[in-house]
């Protein structure tokens, strides 16, 4: 009996230690092309731009840039690995931001207390936007696609209603800071650092809750299963419909988030700041490794995507590419990176 | 077709089959599930192709890649699950893949007087203007039969054609199935209901294990010869020894006029702690449904089940579970697993509260109960990380039961447990279950394979057409009584 008992216990050790070295194996085929590609184009980069491009001032500028598209596309992501998708999150934006500077401007609040009221009432919109999304999916199942292309529509419209198709300029400054401040200013000054950004802060911490609510709890679990294999997951006694549903409440209330800080930057909630983000939110998604058939993917990974999108649109400006071409290289960008993860992926499981 | 063979991975599923039919027969196949009919079939329609033997037609060995070979060939196929588009018409459906064009457009009066020739020759009358899917099952079977003929089948192959008809819409079937043999056409017709084949059948041959064991005229084949030779194999696997359930033991499950759709029409049975039960029967009697409505797959629409004395009212698959009831599904693949996930996340999904601390899920407390289940029921991983979908039938059958042995289960519905998955790996699921039955857990267990019924089993019922039809105790059963039963032929 003992002998058995150590022959398990040496088994499950080897195993661990299998598992370790397969972890990291795991974990370089997803991020290490990835990350070697990015290296590569960096130097290239900084050679063509005369050493313009790795500057701390300008990384800081794309890490300011992409922070509203990530933040939509952690959102995007979660729907995404269900196998659903979100067209709704770029009007979303527009109606919480004006919905939020609206609110804003008419209550009686200031300092942080008016802050954290207003970004209550832009998480709202978008949560209650995304159930909406979520009810028919669920129930009748239908296609998420048409669902939120409706979202998209009526969102957009309403946002023009309100707002009578003007910006509504905030008549606070209670947000300024989290639109156009920065923290550790003084610390990094002696690097020519102007600090970080507080929306950069947002997105990372974004980013970081969210890895973590999708890697290490229940529901992040029920997420990759039901996009998996959906009935399976349902015969496991997980209550799909609900899931299903938080998720798009999710990623409502991340285009909220992205909303927020839109707002913020510009003291004012505008009605045509968010067409065309649904689609470089899924294009970060996508470059970032979730799988469109759902049941693959990862926060992190995303934000990466969104990160490869920013350092490339960042890239071309400062070469001084004209902006029509810059299109088309982020189109075909965005085909080849679908297409290496895809031959990678064949390789690996060769 | 002579000397047909066919493997798959671990199971010889055709080996040296040979049979032939001639203009204007009815060459009835039949045999037990899983003896081959299917296989030959898939062969000769092109979808699979043979490991050897050689397809003769007129005289001239034919080569059958695919399924427009066997179209060329006039081989027309009518498969159980019917191959058309439902939201064309009669018409369109019938010419689909052969509409005759002019120039560049369809030719609508054309395909109308293809079609109506064929309906006309067949003096078949079908309604025209609405997508086949309106149509009533038998109509839809025309329907692919027209689609035979327009393609000048010469012999058609029909799979369990009268599966799915009434009384009534059977005879009609017959009648077209003797007016086509009048005109020429050869017939290959695999069913399980034996008592229809002196009606329409020149030949029976019987399929068994693959082989084509004897082939005789109707006349000379008596249905209870026909039944000894379907079933006449010795019992082959090794069962382990069945534990006798304790006297006085507590009924855990009882089941009562259960009904769901038309798949389920009422049934009751009883099953008591440390009892192994089967449900015996066909492919389609209902026996699939009766497990699914009793864990909730699918909601029963009447009916009453009660575990341990409490009556639970089963609506979800979530109920089912926290009434310690476990179903494993017969399609692994669909239904039991995440195929993209590990090892590790499919075994502790469907109790992962009981691996979450805090909210978070405890990935110790995990990795512990997947390598336990990994050692206990010697799954063949190499870790616990690996994804499912990289493991044998065999191994990712032990995952599902892995998934419900963490839980606290007590009654266990088996769909076909042993389905595709190879002998040795069938012996250690059968000790698993005779274990479970031994700690008095309640086993209900589907399967279409009679030795495994006869071995496995405290007591066997018979399902068809949704209802339990016969109950035979471990001592009393046999294969012929099973498939007299089952079949519906006299008794």
């Amino acid at each position: 009996m003992a002998e058995i008992q150590a022959e398990v216990r040496a088994n499950l050790e080897n195993r661990a230690g299998d598992a370790r070295a397969k972890a990291w194996r795991t974990y370089w085929t997803r991020f290490g092309i990835f990350a070697a590609v990015l290296a590569a184009i960096i130097v290239v980069v900084n050679i063509f731009t005369h050493g313009n491009f790795l500057t701390a001032g300008n990384l800081t500028n794309v890490l300011r840039q992409i922070t509203y598209n990530a933040i939509l596309a952690i959102g995007q992501t979660f729907v995404i690995i269900t196998g659903g998708i979100d067209l709704s999150v770029g009007s979303l934006i527009e109606l919480s931001g004006v919905v939020m500077a609206l609110f804003a401007n008419a209550t009686g609040l200031d300092g942080v207390l008016l802050v954290l009221a207003t970004l209550l009432v832009g998480v709202l919109i978008g949560a209650f936007a995304g159930f909406v999304n979520a009810v028919p999916v669920v129930r009748l199942n239908l296609p998420p696609f048409i669902t939120t292309l409706a979202m998209m529509l009526m969102a957009r419209g309403l946002a023009f209603k309100l707002s009578h198709g003007q910006p509504i300029a905030l008549n606070t400054h209670a947000f300024d800071s989290i639109g156009t401040g920065y923290i550790l200013s003084d610390v990094l000054a002696p690097l020519h650092l102007p600090g970080i950004p507080i929306a950069v802060l947002w997105m990372l911490a974004l980013v970081a809750i969210f890895a973590v609510l999708l890697t290490r709890t229940r529901f992040g679990r029920y997420v990759y299963a039901l996009g998996g294999n959906e009935e399976a997951a349902r015969l496991a006694g997980i209550d799909v419909a609900r899931a299903k549903t938080i998720v798009y409440m999710i990623s409502g209330a991340c285009a909220a988030v992205a909303g927020m800080l839109l707002m913020a930057r510009f003291s004012s909630g505008s009605p045509n700041t968010g067409i065309g983000n649904e689609l470089q939110s899924i294009a970060a998604v996508v470059v970032g490794g979730t799988s469109l058939t759902g049941g693959r993917g990862s926060v992190v990974g995303t934000f990466a995507g969104a990160l490869l999108i920013g350092v490339l649109n960042n890239v071309m400006n400062l070469l001084n590419i004209e902006s029509y071409t810059q299109e088309i290289v982020l189109g075909a960008v965005i085909l080849l990176a679908v297409i290496v993860d895809q031959l990678r992926r064949k390789y690996v499981a060769a | 077709m002579r000397g047909i063979e066919k493997s798959f991975p671990g199971v010889k599923a055709l080996s040296g089959v040979t049979l032939d039919v001639s203009a204007g027969e009815l060459l009835a196949l039949v045999g037990e599930n899983g003896a081959g009919k299917s296989t030959l079939m898939k062969i000769l329609s092109g979808a699979q192709p043979a490991d050897a033997g050689e397809i003769v037609v007129d005289g001239a060995v034919a080569k059958i890649a695919g399924p427009k070979d066997a179209e060329l060939l006039g081989i027309g196929m009518i498969y159980q699950e019917f191959n058309l588009v439902p939201d064309l018409g009669v018409i369109e459906n019938i010419m689909l893949g052969i509409e005759p064009v002019r120039g560049l457009f369809l030719d609508p009066q054309g395909a109308t007087h293809a079609a109506s020739t064929v309906l006309a020759e067949l003096g078949i009358e079908l309604p025209l203007d609405v997508p086949v899917r309106r149509l009533s099952v038998a109509q839809q079977q025309m329907v692919e039969i027209c689609k035979c003929l327009v393609k000048k089948a010469r012999l058609i192959v029909m799979d369990e054609p009268t599966a799915a008809l009434t009384d009534r819409e059977i005879d009609r079937l017959f009648e077209l199935i003797l007016r086509l043999k009048k005109s020429g056409v050869a017939i290959i017709y695999i069913s399980h209901r034996l008592e229809e084949l002196p009606r329409i059948a020149d030949r029976i041959t019987v399929l068994r294990d693959g082989k084509a064991i004897e082939t005789r005229a109707l006349a000379d084949l008596p249905q209870d010869e026909m039944i000894r030779l379907m079933v006449g194999r010795a019992l082959d696997a090794h069962f382990p020894e069945l534990p006798p359930v304790p006297t006085g033991a507590p009924v855990m499950l009882q089941v009562a006029g259960l009904r769901r759709g038309n798949r389920v029409n009422g049934v009751d049975f009883s099953v008591r702690a440390g009892e192994i039960i089967a449900l015996a029967g066909l492919v389609g009697a209902g026996r699939t449904e009766i497990v699914r409505a009793i864990a909730g797959a699918d909601v029963p629409d009447a009916g009453t089940v009660t575990v341990e004395g409490k009556v639970v009212r089963i609506t979800s698959p979530r109920v089912g579970i926290a009434a310690k009831i476990a179903l494993i599904t017969e399609d692994r693949k669909n239904q039991g697993l995440v195929l993209g996930m590990s090892v590790r996340a499919n075994t502790t999904l469907a109790h992962l509260e009981r691996f979450t601390t805090r909210g978070f899920i405890d990935k110790h407390k995990e990795d512990t109960a997947a390598n336990k289940s990994i050692a206990e029921l010697r799954i063949r991983t190499p870790n616990d990380e690996q994804l499912v979908r990289n493991l044998s039938g065999g191994n990712q059958q032990k995952v599902v039961l892995a998934k419900w042995l963490v839980g606290d289960a007590r009654i266990f519905l088996f769909d076909e447990p042993t389905r595709g998955i190879d002998i040795g790996a069938k012996a250690e699921i059968y000790t698993l279950m005779v274990d479970l039955a031994r700690k008095g857990a309640a086993i209900v267990m589907v399967s279409s394979e009679l030795p495994e019924v006869l071995g496995m089993a405290h007591r066997i019922l018979v399902i068809r057409d949704g209802q339990i039809r016969a109950e035979f105790s471990h001592a009393d059963a046999t294969q012929e009584k099973i498939i007299t039963v089952a079949a519906g032929a006299a008794a």
